[in-house]
């Protein structure tokens, strides 16, 4: 990959709770090269929105981002810290360089301001234009996002869920950002109107040519969605590969699980695996790797062992002490065991 | 769907449901929430109902347990009409024999009770055990929990609602069908609140509830994928009709309505690419009301005739278990 346009190394975000410290996320890096779509699964409470808040900065006590280094690339290719920059600085950068469309993005937009306002509060928060310049560029991005710019005034509630998710899409793109944060930006929308809105979020980045971090917890769509997937189990990263790979090929158990645990629409019906147990409890972390209460080839190593992620081949990356290069799960095999 | 399918529990025969929209007493603008929806489900037998929110799903779901009453046409169940049950006992007879799990697993428990009292209410209520047997109960209620996997059942009946995981929730939800020995199930989005590796696990209970305990499963889901692996059957809706609906392989793999071409192209899949071209303009979804023409779906289809605005398509049989409401199958 050339230079990558954001570069997170070390990440580790901590929660501080009345029963001791959580960690959220837990020695977190990876990369998204410009241009690229990136997408970060995982199951509720693994990790991902946090994430996606401490790049943007945004975490408020009790939670803290409690090590390591957020680079991105500037028009220059210079590579900066975010974590450094002050207060100041971070809010210049927040939107400018990096935005974010929110889960539930459908309530993100104020109910009792009009479109228009919530537009030019951005523009005009961190450009100079005046009030006039920026209602010309809301329009503009209304017509982005194939929404007549005379609706401008109209409030939220006078929108479908679908348009008001194109108006956030549009808000994220005002300023030209570098990279933009997606979390769950379509889970409250039907299929069609979910497929539509990613098809235009697609032919934006090809002619804007941002790069997307994609959080959601729907595979078969990030599959679809992302060219690179990262799967993320209680806090940390456990497998990257390309989108292509990650579930044919699997080097992590959990991995597997995941891709055994959704049906498939028209190939042959398998019986649904699923994941025994249930998800790590974040205050009694075992010794070893995270997952080897649920995991179905657990080994004495995984017990007594820390399991850093590790190149595994070319492009894939799995913390999992068993896998060998070449010697990806095979679904067949688990599924008769 | 005839007889050769096993013995018909509930038969839904061209029923309608208008609701108010607005409370203004001197307004009354009604929308019409289903029209015309006829369905069958069998014992051991699994039907899904998929469709856009909004589209009636639920008002079905609703209208089987007797939550609302139709506006007009019936609901048999064993042949006979559910509005005609009124007294207390047949009440007690036919919820006994239909049962609801929920979406929000969250919220369809009692949080200041443990599980053990959500499971022995119905068994009490339904006088599935001797009264004032309480070692009887208890065993009762610990098998039940074993049954759908909550073990150790004593340490879970313990335990109160927030403790579980929400897949643990849901199976409690299950246990109480399974308590009252129910015939049909009708499952309101069951797993769409539970995370993918949880919800294998919960649509197996209810596969297994379908096969062993020969249940009649109604499965309402937006998941397609997910109602192809547990229902036999299944229906499109659309606006509060039923536009498609049979075997759900045949309907998966040659849909005939335009719509269901639509949704059968947006839904994802790790075979399909983002690229995937959509079966279908956008549009905007139409309110429907008593007084609404032709078909629901003429707005936004690639196909539609000026007939499909003036005229309600009729139903036809495509095969033995294929049906579609729409003009361009008109025989």
């Amino acid at each position: 990959m050339t230079t990558p346009q954001i570069s997170i190394r070390n990440l580790c975000v901590d929660y501080i709770t009345a029963d001791g410290d959580v960690r959220a996320v837990n020695d977190v890096s990876f990369d998204i090269g410009k241009g690229e779509v990136f997408g970060l699964a995982g199951e509720s409470g693994c990790g991902k929105s946090t994430i996606a808040f401490a790049l943007m900065r945004l975490h408020k006590p009790p939670a803290f981002i409690s090590a390591g280094e957020v680079y991105f690339a500037d028009e220059n290719g210079k590579m900066n810290d975010i974590m450094q920059l002050s207060d100041g600085e971070m809010t210049v950068f927040r939107w400018s360089q990096m935005s974010m469309v929110f889960q539930s993005a459908m309530n993100a937009l104020n109910p009792v301001i009009p479109i228009v306002d919530q537009f030019t509060d951005v523009i005009m928060r961190h450009t100079d234009k005046n009030k006039y310049e920026a209602v010309k560029r809301a329009e503009q991005l209304l017509q982005i996002v194939d929404i007549h710019p005379n609706r401008l005034s109209d409030y939220p509630h006078q929108f479908s869920g679908g348009m008001r998710q194109r108006l956030v899409i549009a808000i994220a793109l005002a300023l030209n950002p570098k990279l933009i944060i997606m979390d769950e930006p379509t889970t409250a929308l039907d299929v069609v109107v979910q497929r539509e809105i990613l098809q235009k979020i697609y032919a934006l980045k090809e002619e804007f040519g941002f790069s997307i971090l994609f959080i959601t917890h729907d595979l078969s769509l990030m599959v679809e969605f992302s060219d690179r997937i990262g799967i993320m189990y209680s806090g940390q990263l456990i497998e990257v590969a390309s989108a292509q790979d990650i579930l044919k090929n699997p080097y992590h158990p959990y991995t597997h699980g995941l891709g055994s645990s959704f049906p498939s629409l028209t190939g042959p019906k398998a019986a649904l695996i699923g994941i025994p147990g249930n998800p790590l409890n974040l205050l009694d972390i075992p010794t070893g790797c995270r997952f080897q209460a649920r995991c179905p080839r657990v080994e004495e190593v995984c017990r007594t062992t820390a399991n850093p992620l590790r190149q595994i081949e070319a492009n894939h990356m799995s913390n999992c002490h068993l896998a060998v290069a070449g010697e990806a799960i095979k679904f067949v095999e688990l599924e008769t065991a | 769907m005839n007889e050769k399918y096993g013995e018909l529990l509930i038969e839904g025969k061209n029923i309608v449901k208008d609701f108010k929209v607005s409370s203004n007493a001197l307004k009354q603008p009604m929308m019409r929430a289903s029209n015309d929806v006829s369905f069958k489900m069998y014992k051991s037998r699994g039907m899904a109902v998929v469709g856009e929110s909004g589209s009636g799903k639920s008002t079905i779901a609703k209208m089987i347990a007797k939550m609302y009453a139709p506006t007009s046409g019936e609901i048999l169940y064993r042949g006979r009409d559910i509005q005609s049950i009124k007294k207390h006992s047949d009440l007690m007879k036919y919820r006994e024999g239909v049962q609801m799990v929920w979406q929000d697993p969250f919220g369809s428990l009692n949080p200041t009770h443990n599980i053990f009292h959500h499971i022995a209410r119905p068994l009490k209520i339904h006088k599935k055990v001797t009264p004032g047997n309480k070692k009887e109960l208890e065993e009762r209620v610990y098998d039940l929990l074993e049954q759908v996997g909550l073990i150790p059942p004593k340490e879970t009946a313990a335990k109160y609602p927030h403790q579980l995981s929400g897949g643990q929730r849901q199976r409690v939800n299950l246990a109480r069908n399974i308590a009252v020995g129910a015939e049909v199930v009708l499952a309101d989005e069951p797993t769409s609140m539970l995370d993918v590796s949880i919800r294998a696990g919960v649509l197996n209970l209810m596969e297994e509830m379908k096969t062993e305990r020969e249940m009649s499963l109604l499965y309402i889901t937006h998941d397609i994928a997910t109602a192809r692996y547990i229902a036999e059957d299944l229906c499109v809706m659309y606006v509060g009709h039923m536009v498609e609906w049979g075997d759900t392989d045949e309907i998966i793999h040659r849909p005939q309505h335009p719509y269901t071409k639509l949704l059968v192209s947006a839904v994802p899949d790790p075979s399909k690419s983002i690229h995937t071209k959509l079966e279908g303009n956008n549009g905007d979804i139409p309110l429907w009301t008593p007084d609404s023409l032709g078909c629901p779906f003429a707005g936004r289809c690639l196909h539609a005739t000026p007939r499909c605005s003036d005229e309600l398509p009729g139903v036809t049989k495509l095969a033995d278990n294929h049906f579609v409401r729409c003009h361009l199958h008109d025989q």
